[in-house]
C-alpha cells in the first residue's frame, strides 16, 4: 500500500505537543502514527518526544503511548508485545520511537536483545544528533565536526555511529534509513515495516533548528539536502541485502549544507575537508557492497 | 479525529489526583499559539491542493478543506515549514502583531 499527502488518514495521534517550533522528531513520530493507525501502542524513552508529549494533563497521543526508561525501550516492547499476545489481541502494533542518544547509547543493548529474540516490534529512531532535550549533548551519533555543549571548542572530533549497519550486523528481517526530508519514501518504509514479521527498525534523519543552529523553517530543506549531499543515504536492508532507495543527487551541495547550519560554524576548511572525505569513503563502501543497480534515481 | 481542546481537570484535593500513572490519551488543555510570532495565511485563489504544508507540518495544523487547507491556529507555532514547502506561493508568513 501506497501513502501520500492525498491517501495520508486525516486523524492527529500526535497533537498539541510541546516540541519546538519545526522540530523534526515531532514530524516523524506524526508521520509514522498516521500510517500505523490507531490500533498501535507506542513506547517513548526519556528524550525530546516524551518531554514534549506527556505534560500532565496535556497528554498529546491520542492512541496508547506510555514512557519507558531510558535504556528500555526495546525490552518494554517487547513486554507490551507479550502482553497483547497473552491477551489474544492480535491487531496491534508496537511502534518505539527513541532519539539517537536513547538509541545509540543507551539503549543499544536492548534493542541489541530485541532483535536477537525477533520480538515483533517497530523501532523507530529518530536521529537529530545530539542529546537535545537535555541542551545539546554529543551522542554516539552526534557527527564530526558538530558543536555541542560537551564538544564546545572544535566540536565532535569522531565520526556518526553507523546504527543502521550494526542493527543489519544482528541478520534483522528489515532495517531501513529515512529522512523527514522525503516523507513519501519514509512513509513507505513504515508500511513496509508494520507488514515484515519480526523485528524491524527504521532509522529516520530529524534535524532539530535549536540544535542544529538553522531556522525553524529550514528543517526539511536540511533533511532533504542531508540525503542530496550524500551525508545521508537512503537505503534498506532485507533478506540479509542491502538496497540502495536514492542515490546521490549532488555531492556538491555538501559545503552549502554544512555551512548553513550554526553548530558547524566554528569548522576549519581542513574539518570541512574530513567530513567530505568519511562521506566519500562510505559510499565507496556503498558502491562496493549494497546493491546499488536497484536504487531509484532521484527526480 | 483529532485530540481537541478541553477544560483542565479541576484536582480539589490531592484525593482528586489520578492514583495510577495512566490518564486518558489526546486530553488538551492548553494551546500553543502564544509561542508564535509570525502566522501562516493561505491564499485559497493561488492553492492548488497539493497538501504538502499538511503533510510537512511537524504539529499536524493543516487541516485539509475541500481542495485547499485551513490552519487550526490554537496549535500553530508559526515555524514557517508550510510557507516554505508551498510550491504555489500560496502561503505567507505575516506579523502576529501587525
Amino acid at each position: 500500500m501506497s501513502f501520500s499527502a492525498s491517501s495520508l488518514s486525516e486523524d492527529e495521534f500526535f497533537y498539541g505537543h510541546k516540541a519546538c517550533a519545526g522540530c523534526g522528531g515531532s514530524l516523524a513520530v506524526r508521520i509514522a502514527l498516521k500510517v500505523l493507525g490507531e490500533k498501535t501502542v507506542a513506547v517513548l524513552p526519556a528524550g525530546c518526544m516524551s518531554a514534549v508529549g506527556f505534560n500532565f494533563p496535556q497528554l498529546c497521543f491520542a492512541n496508547n503511548a506510555i514512557i519507558s526508561t531510558f535504556a528500555g525501550t526495546a525490552s518494554m516492547m517487547t513486554g507490551i508485545e507479550a502482553g497483547l499476545r497473552a491477551r489474544g489481541i492480535a491487531d496491534y502494533k508496537v511502534v518505539g520511537f527513541a532519539g539517537d542518544g536513547g538509541t545509540a547509547d543507551i539503549g543499544i543493548q536492548a534493542l541489541s536483545g530485541a532483535i536477537d529474540r525477533g520480538d515483533d516490534i517497530i523501532y523507530i529512531c529518530y536521529d537529530n544528533e545530539a542529546y537535545m532535550n537535555t541542551g545539546t549533548q554529543k551522542s554516539s551519533l552526534t557527527p564530526f565536526g558538530a558543536r555541542t555543549t560537551t564538544t564546545p571548542v572544535k566540536g565532535n572530533r569522531r565520526d556518526k555511529k553507523d546504527m543502521f549497519e550494526i542493527v543489519a550486523a544482528h541478520g534483522i528481517p528489515y532495517a531501513a534509513t529515512a529522512s523527514v526530508g522525503y516523507l513519501n519514501d519514509y512513509m513507505r518504509k513504515v508500511a513496509k515495516a508494520a507488514e515484515v514479521k519480526g523485528t524491524k527498525y527504521i532509522h529516520v534523519i530529524a534535524p532539530c533548528p535549536t540544535g542544529w543552529g538553522a531556522g525553524s523553517d529550514e528543517t526539511i530543506e536540511l533533511a532533504k539536502e542531508a540525503v542530496d549531499c550524500g551525508l545521508w543515504p537512503l537505503a534498506e536492508y532485507e533478506n540479509g541485502e542491502f538496497s540502495l532507495s536514492m542515490r546521490m543527487k549532488d555531492p556538491s551541495l555538501l559545503d552549502s549544507h554544512i555551512r548553513r547550519q550554526g553548530r558547524f560554524k566554528h569548522l576549519t576548511s581542513e574539518g570541512l575537508e574530513h567530513i567530505r572525505e568519511l562521506r566519500d569513503r562510505r559510499w565507496d563502501r556503498i558502491d562496493k557492497k549494497w546493491n546499488v543497480d536497484q536504487g531509484r534515481r532521484t527526480r | 479525529m483529532r485530540p481537541r481542546l478541553v477544560e483542565p481537570p479541576r484536582f480539589a484535593s490531592p484525593d482528586d489526583y489520578p492514583e495510577g500513572t495512566s490518564f486518558e490519551a489526546g486530553h488538551l488543555v492548553t494551546v500553543n499559539s502564544g509561542w508564535r510570532r509570525v502566522r501562516p495565511k493561505i491564499d485559497g485563489g493561488k492553492c492548488t491542493g497539493c497538501l504538502q504544508c499538511y503533510l510537512y507540518c511537524p504539529d499536524g495544523t493543516m487541516i485539509k478543506s475541500g481542495k485547499s487547507v485551513t490552519v487550526d491556529y490554537d496549535f500553530c507555532k508559526g515555524c514557517g515549514i508550510c510557507a516554505r514547502m508551498c510550491r504555489a506561493g500560496a502561503i505567507s508568513m505575516a506579523e502576529e502583531r501587525a
